[in-house]
C-alpha cells in the first residue's frame, strides 16, 4: 500500500480528503453545462478517476501514518467541520471511489441506450452530485454533516431513479416511494442527531463520543440512538425497512441499479457503524442489547424473508433486488455479534458483496442492452448468445451464492467462523439455510441461461452477440476480482479487520 | 524392483497430482492424439509415484492460510484404494481412446485425478477441496451425453453432490471448533453433531438407501465412456471415507444389509441394463458398507479387496454394456439378444464379469466376497449374513445372468453389427485378466489390503465354501433358467418343470412382483402425502412471498410509515429494557 502514499506530493496528498468531495460537487455543475450526453460522460469519467484515485490515496494514507483528521477552511473541531478517515472508512470510501469509476465506464453505452439524448448531460450532473454525497457521508467526521450529504445523495438519487422511466412507468412510482420514505429515514436522523446535540452541546462525533463517555447516557441520548439507528437503517434497507429498495432497484436505469447496489446501502452502513462504535459506545448497555436483538435478530429474519421472495421473483432485476436485502442482513448479522471478528467479517462481506452485485448488475445491464432483458424467462439461452456476459454473470451468481473458489465462500467462512467464536448455532444455521435458498433463486437463473435454448424469431435463432467494450471492461474487472480475491484473500480480509479494529480497537 | 526406482524428490508429491495436470493441460490441447496420449500416460505417470515412498507416513504438506493441508498420507488403507483407482483410469482412458470429445477427456482426467487426491488427503479441509472437485468434473461426464434429460439428471446429480460436500464442510467446521482437529481419521464419530454431518455427508455419496436415487438416475444417462468411470470412483470413494472415518460403526451393518437387499427387486425388472448395473452398484455397496460397519481387521480387509475387485469387474461390465450402446444404440433388455454372434469377444468379456461379479470360484469376487461373509460370521451377525445370501443370490440373478443373457443370448433380434472397437476390447481384455488373475492369485489381493497379516491365515478356497457357494450359484442359475425356458418356450414346459417354475413363477416371482409393488404403492403414498405437503407449503410461500404475495405487494408509503415507527418503538424499548 506504500506505493499508493507516494503517487502524490505531499502538499497535494494532504488535501486529498477534501478533494475526494469538492472535485465531484464542482464537476456536478460543468456536466450540467455540456451540451451532449457524451461530453457530459467525459467529465463523469475524469472526474470518477480523480475520485478513484484520491480515494485510494487516501487510503494508502491512512494505512500507513493511521487516522487522519482534516479541518475545513482551517477551523478546529470541534467548532468546525472536520473530515475524519480512519481505517473504516478509507476502506468504504476507496470501494465507493472504485465502483464508481467502474460504473461510469459501464455508464457510457448503458446510459446511451436509456436515458433520452437531451437529458444525458443532466442525468450525469445528478449522478456525480450523488457521488458527492456518497463520498461526504463516508469521510466527514460531524454528524449533521452526515446528515447534510446524506440528503445531498438521497435527493440526486430519487432524480436519477426516476430518469429510469424512459422504459418503464413505473420508475416514477418506486422513486415517490423512495423519496417519502428516504425523507422520513433522514428526518429520523436529524432528530436524533439534534438529541444528541441536545444532550453534549457538540456536533463532532469524535466529541460527541467522548462527551458522553464522560457525563453517561440518559433518555436522550437513548432517543437519539433510536432515532439514528432506525433512520440509518432505513437507508441502508435493513429489513423490515427496505420495501422502497426493491422497486427502485428493478426500474431505475441500469447503470443507477449497479452503481446504488454496490454503492448506497454500503454508505448508510458504514454510517451505523460509525454511530454504534464511535459516537455511542459498544459496551453502552443498551448498544450492546440492540446488538443482538436489533441487529443480529433482524439480520437472520432479513436472511429468511428476503431469500424466500426472491426465489418466486419473475423479474430479474427485482430477484436480484431481494437478494441485496438478504446480504444487507448477513452484514448485520456480522455487526451484531458485536465482536471485532464479527464486524470485520461484515465489512468484508459488503466489500464482496458490493464487488459481486457491481458484476451481476452490470452483466443484466448488457443482456438489457442487447436483447432487451427484464424477466427471468427473457434469459433463455443466453449462454450461448452473450457467452463473455453469461460467463461474468455466472461467475458472480455463484460468488453469491458462496461457492469455493469465489470471495463469496471467502466471507461467509469468516461469518460462520465468527458466529462459532460467538457460540451462535442458530446463525451458523441460518446462514447455512440462507445460502442454499440463495443457491435456488441462483440456480434458476443460471439454468434459464445455460440450460435453455434462446428463443427462435421464425425459426431462427438469434445470433450471438459480443458485449461493448465498456461493458466488457468493467464487468470482466468486477468478475475476474470475485475469483482473484479468493485466492489472495489477505488484501480484503486485512482491509476489512483494519477496518474493524479502528472502531473496536481490536476486540 | 519397486524399491529401485525411490526418487527422494518426488517423494511428496501425490500421484493424484499428475493425472489433475494432465486433466488441465488437456484442456488446452486440440489435437486429439495427444489428449489421449495424456489420459493413458498420467496414470503410468501416477502409478510410478504410488510406488515411489518408502515407508507409509504423510507426506506433501502444503501450508495455506493458517491450514496444514495434508496431500499425500501413504498408509495401508490409501494404497489400495489408490492402487485400484489408478488401475480404473487408465482402463478409462484405454477404453475411450476412440472418442473425440475434448471436454470428455479432460473431465474424466481431472475427476479421476481429484478421486485420487480424495483418497490421499490427510484432513477433512484437503477432502472437502477433492470431494467437490470429483461432484464438479464428473457432472460434465453425465451433460457429454448432451441431450435434455441427461442436463437434468446433471443437475440433480450436482446438487445432491454439492449438498454432500457443504454437510462435509459444516461438519469439518462444527468439528474443529468442538475438538480443534481437522484430522480425517477414526476419531470421527456419529455421536458428536459434526461427526453425524460429515457422516451424512459420506452416506450420501455412498448412496445409502433413501438418498441413493441420484445414482440410478444419472449413471444409466451418461456417455458410454463416462459411466465407466463414474462407476469407479464416486461411491467407492465415499466408502473409502467410511473405512477411514467410521469403522466398527455399529448402524453400517444394517445400513450396509439394506443397501444389499433392496436393489435385488428393483434390479430384476428393470428393462434398461445400464441401470440395472447401477441398482446392482448398489448391491455391492451394501457388502462393502457392512464390512466396515463390523469394522474387525478381517471385516475391513474384506471390504477393501471388494472395492478393488469390484471397481474392476463393474467397470468391465459398464465397458461391455457401452460397447453394445456404442454399436446398437441401445441397452434395452426388450430390444437386445443374440448379439453374441456379431459381438463373441466383448459376450466373452462381459460374462468373465458377470462370474466375477457372481462370485463364482476361481473369479475375484469370489475371494473378496469370502472375506466380507466370514467376519459377518465371525461376529454372529446371523441375520445380516441370511442377508447378504439372498442378495448374492439376487447379484447373479440380476448382473450375472439377466445382463449377458438378454444382451447377448436371449431371442434373436436379428441384430448384426459389428464387433466393439479394437481400444475397448483391450481395455476390457485387461479387466477381464485382471479379473481372472485375482481370482486365482489371490495371494496378491490378500498382501494388498489393510491388514496383510490377517488375511493371510485365511484361505477362500475350502472344499465348504466352494460347495457351498456353488450350490447357491447353482441353485439361482437353474430356477433362472427354467423361469426363461417356460417365458420363451411354453409348449414344451415339462410337468416336473411347470411344478418348480409354478412355485418360482407364481411365489417367489409373485412375490418379488408383490413386493415391487407394494414398495411402489408406498412410495406412492409417500410421494403423494409429500407432494400434497410441498404444494401446500409451496402454495403457501408462493402467496406470502411471491412478486404478488403479501410481503412483496406494493404498499402505500403510509403504511410504510407506520412501520418505521413501530420499528423505532421497538429500538426505543430495547432502550429503555437495557439495565
Amino acid at each position: 500500500m506504500d506505493f499508493l502514499v507516494n503517487l502524490l506530493p505531499s502538499g497535494l496528498a494532504h488535501h486529498a480528503p477534501a478533494l475526494v468531495i469538492v472535485i465531484p460537487l464542482v464537476a456536478a455543475a460543468v456536466a450540467a453545462l455540456m451540451p451532449n450526453g457524451r461530453l457530459g460522460w467525459i467529465v463523469a469519467m475524469v472526474t470518477a478517476s480523480l475520485v478513484a484515485f484520491f480515494s485510494l490515496v487516501v487510503l494508502g494514507l491512512v494505512l500507513s501514518d493511521g487516522l487522519i483528521s482534516y479541518h475545513m477552511g482551517g477551523w478546529e473541531p470541534p467548532y468546525g467541520i472536520e473530515l475524519r478517515v480512519d481505517a473504516l472508512n478509507a476502506v468504504v470510501l476507496a470501494l465507493v471511489g472504485v465502483m464508481g469509476l467502474l460504473c461510469v465506464i459501464f455508464a457510457l453505452p448503458s446510459v446511451g441506450d436509456e436515458i433520452e439524448e437531451g437529458k444525458q448531460a443532466l442525468f450525469y450532473s445528478a449522478f456525480l452530485v450523488a457521488l458527492a454525497g456518497l463520498l461526504g457521508v463516508t469521510i466527514t467526521g460531524d454528524a449533521f454533516n452526515v446528515f447534510v450529504f446524506l440528503e445531498i445523495s438521497s435527493i440526486s438519487t430519487y432524480t436519477i431513479i426516476a430518469m429510469g422511466a424512459g422504459k418503464d412507468r413505473r420508475a416514477l412510482t418506486a422513486s415517490y416511494n423512495y423519496l417519502i420514505l428516504g425523507t422520513i429515514g433522514a428526518t429520523f436522523f436529524v432528530i436524533g442527531v439534534g438529541f444528541l446535540y441536545m444532550a453534549t452541546g457538540s456536533l463532532n462525533m469524535a466529541d460527541i463520543g467522548q462527551i458522553l463517555q464522560e457525563q453517561g447516557y440518559n433518555r436522550v441520548t437513548q432517543a437519539a440512538f433510536a432515532f439514528i439507528v432506525v433512520g440509518l437503517g432505513l437507508k441502508a434497507a435493513m429489513f423490515p425497512l427496505h420495501v422502497w429498495l426493491p422497486n427502485a432497484y428493478a426500474f431505475a436505469p441500469n447503470f443507477v441499479t449497479a452503481f446504488l447496489a454496490s454503492t448506497a446501502t454500503k454508505v448508510a452502513f458504514y454510517a451505523l457503524i460509525r454511530f454504534l462504535f464511535s459516537v455511542f459506545h459498544p459496551d453502552v448497555a443498551f448498544v450492546e442489547l440492540s446488538f443482538t436483538w436489533v441487529f443480529a435478530a433482524v439480520g437472520v429474519i432479513a436472511m429468511m424473508v428476503a431469500s424466500s421472495q426472491a426465489i418466486f421473483q419473475t423479474d430479474a432485476r427485482r430477484l436480484l433486488a431481494y437478494s441485496s436485502v438478504a446480504q444487507v442482513g448477513y452484514m448485520m448479522l456480522g455487526l451484531g455479534m458485536g465482536t471485532a471478528a464479527g464486524l470485520s467479517a461484515g465489512i468484508l462481506h459488503l466489500i464482496n458483496h458490493a464487488i459481486m452485485k457491481g458484476a451481476l448488475f452490470m452483466a443484466l445491464g448488457a443482456f438489457a442492452l442487447h436483447f432487451g432483458v427484464r424477466q427471468i424467462r427473457d434469459l433463455n439461452g443466453l449462454g450461448r448468445t452473450m457467452p463473455a456476459s453469461a460467463g461474468a454473470f455466472t461467475i458472480a451468481g455463484l460468488s453469491l451464492v458462496g461457492v469455493p473458489l469465489t470471495i463469496g465462500f471467502t466471507s461467509k467462512w469468516y461469518l460462520i467462523t465468527a458466529a462459532l467464536e460467538r457460540g451462535w448455532w442458530w446463525a451458523v444455521a441460518a446462514l447455512i439455510i440462507s445460502s442454499l435458498m440463495a443457491l435456488a433463486y441462483v440456480a434458476r437463473m443460471l439454468s434459464a441461461i445455460w440450460m435453455e435454448s434462446p428463443p427462435e424469431h421464425h425459426g431462427a435463432k438469434p445470433a450471438a452477440r459480443h458485449a461493448f467494450y465498456m461493458v466488457l471492461v468493467p464487468m470482466g474487472i468486477l468478475a475476474f476480482a470475485n475469483l482473484y480475491f479468493f485466492f489472495h484473500a489477505d488484501v480484503l480480509v486485512g482491509l476489512a479487520e483494519a477496518a474493524a479494529n479502528a472502531v473496536t480497537g481490536g476486540h | 524392483m519397486i524399491e529401485t526406482f525411490h526418487i527422494e524428490s518426488l517423494a511428496h508429491v501425490s500421484p493424484a497430482w499428475p493425472v489433475i495436470i494432465a486433466g488441465l493441460v488437456a484442456a488446452l490441447i486440440s489435437h486429439n492424439h495427444v489428449r489421449k496420449a495424456l489420459a493413458l500416460l498420467a496414470p503410468i505417470l501416477a502409478l510410478l509415484l504410488w510406488f515411489n515412498p518408502t515407508t507409509t507416513g504423510t507426506f506433501g504438506l502444503i501450508e495455506f492460510g493458517g491450514f496444514t493441508l495434508e496431500t499425500f498420507r501413504y498408509d495401508n488403507l490409501s494404497r489400495i484404494w489408490s492402487l485400484v483407482f489408478i488401475i480404473a483410469a487408465f482402463i478409462n482412458g484405454l477404453y475411450g481412446l476412440h472418442e473425440k470429445d475434448r471436454l470428455a477427456d479432460v473431465m474424466g482426467l481431472i475427476y479421476s485425478g481429484a478421486g485420487l487426491g480424495a483418497v490421499f488427503a490427510g484432513d477433512l479441509l484437503t477432502l472437502f477441496f477433492f470431494w467437490e472437485l470429483t461432484a464438479i468434473s464428473s457432472v460434465f461426464l453425465i451433460w457429454g451425453s448432451r441431450n435434455n434429460a441427461s442436463y437434468k439428471a446433471g443437475l440433480r446429480y450436482l446438487g445432491i453432490h454439492i449438498l454432500s460436500g457443504v454437510l462435509l464442510l459444516a461438519g469439518a467446521v462444527i468439528r474443529a471448533s468442538e475438538t480443534g482437529s481437522w484430522a480425517f481419521d477414526g476419531s470421527l464419530s456419529i455421536d458428536t453433531i459434526g461427526g453425524f454431518l460429515i457422516f451424512i455427508a459420506f452416506g450420501i455419496k455412498c448412496a445409502f438407501p433413501f438418498l441413493h436415487n441420484w445414482l440410478q438416475d444419472a449413471y444409466p444417462k451418461a456417455t458410454i465412456t463416462g459411466a465407466v468411470v463414474l462407476s469407479a470412483f464416486t461411491t467407492k470413494l465415499a466408502v473409502y471415507a467410511l473405512a477411514r472415518g467410521y469403522a466398527g460403526t455399529e448402524i453400517l451393518i444394517y445400513i450396509g444389509a439394506v443397501m444389499t437387499a433392496f436393489p435385488v427387486f428393483f434390479a430384476v425388472v428393470e428393462n434398461d441394463l445400464r441401470k440395472v448395473l447401477s441398482y446392482s452398484l448398489n448391491n455391492q455397496l451394501g457388502f462393502m458398507v457392512v464390512g466396515i460397519g463390523v469394522g474387525t481387521e478381517l471385516a475391513l480387509n474384506g471390504a477393501a479387496a471388494h472395492a478393488f475387485v469390484h471397481i474392476i469387474y463393474k467397470a468391465l461390465l459398464f465397458m461391455s454394456m457401452g460397447a453394445v450402446l456404442h454399436r446398437v444404440g441401445t441397452v434395452k433388455g426388450s430390444e437386445l439378444g443374440g448379439l453374441f454372434k456379431s459381438m463373441p469377444a466383448t459376450t466373452f468379456f462381459c460374462l468373465i464379469g458377470a462370474a466375477s461379479i457372481s462370485a463364482f470360484p476361481l473369479f475375484s469376487g469370489f475371494v473378496a466376497k469370502a472375506l466380507t461373509l466370514a467376519a459377518v460370521a465371525q461376529e454372529h451377525h446371523t441375520l445380516v449374513w441370511l442377508v447378504l445370501v439372498f442378495a448374492s443370490a439376487g447379484v447373479l440373478e440380476h448382473s450375472g445372468i439377466k445382463i449377458p443373457y438378454f444382451a447377448f443370448f436371449a431371442h434373436d433380434k436379428g441384430l448384426r453389427v459389428r464387433e466393439a472397437p479394437v481400444n475397448m476390447l483391450m481395455a476390457m481384455g485387461l479387466a477381464a485378466l485382471l479379473c481372472v488373475y485375482l481370482g486365482i492369485h489371490y495371494g496378491v489381493l490378500y498382501e494388498l489390503v489393510p491388514y496383510p497379516e490377517a488375511a493371510l491365515y485365511y484361505e477362500p478356497y475350502t472344499f465348504d465354501h466352494i460347495v457351498g457357494q456353488m450350490q447357491l450359484l447353482l441353485a439361482a442359475m437353474f430356477a433362472f433358467t427354467v423361469l426363461v425356458r417356460f417365458k420363451l418356450y411354453p409348449e414344451e414346459k415339462r410337468s416336473v418343470n411347470v411344478d418348480f417354475d409354478w412355485i418360482y413363477r407364481r411365489f417367489l416371482d409373485g412375490a418379488a412382483r408383490w413386493a415391487w409393488q407394494m414398495i411402489d404403492r408406498l412410495n406412492a403414498a409417500v410421494g403423494n402425502v409429500v407432494s400434497s405437503v410441498q404444494f401446500r407449503m409451496g402454495g403457501k410461500a408462493f402467496e406470502i412471498f411471491s412478486p404478488g404475495g403479501q410481503l412483496s405487494r406494493d404498499i402505500p408509503s403510509g403504511v410504510l410509515a407506520i412501520w418505521t415507527s413501530a420499528l423505532l418503538a421497538v429500538v426505543l424499548l430495547i432502550a429503555y429494557l437495557a439495565p
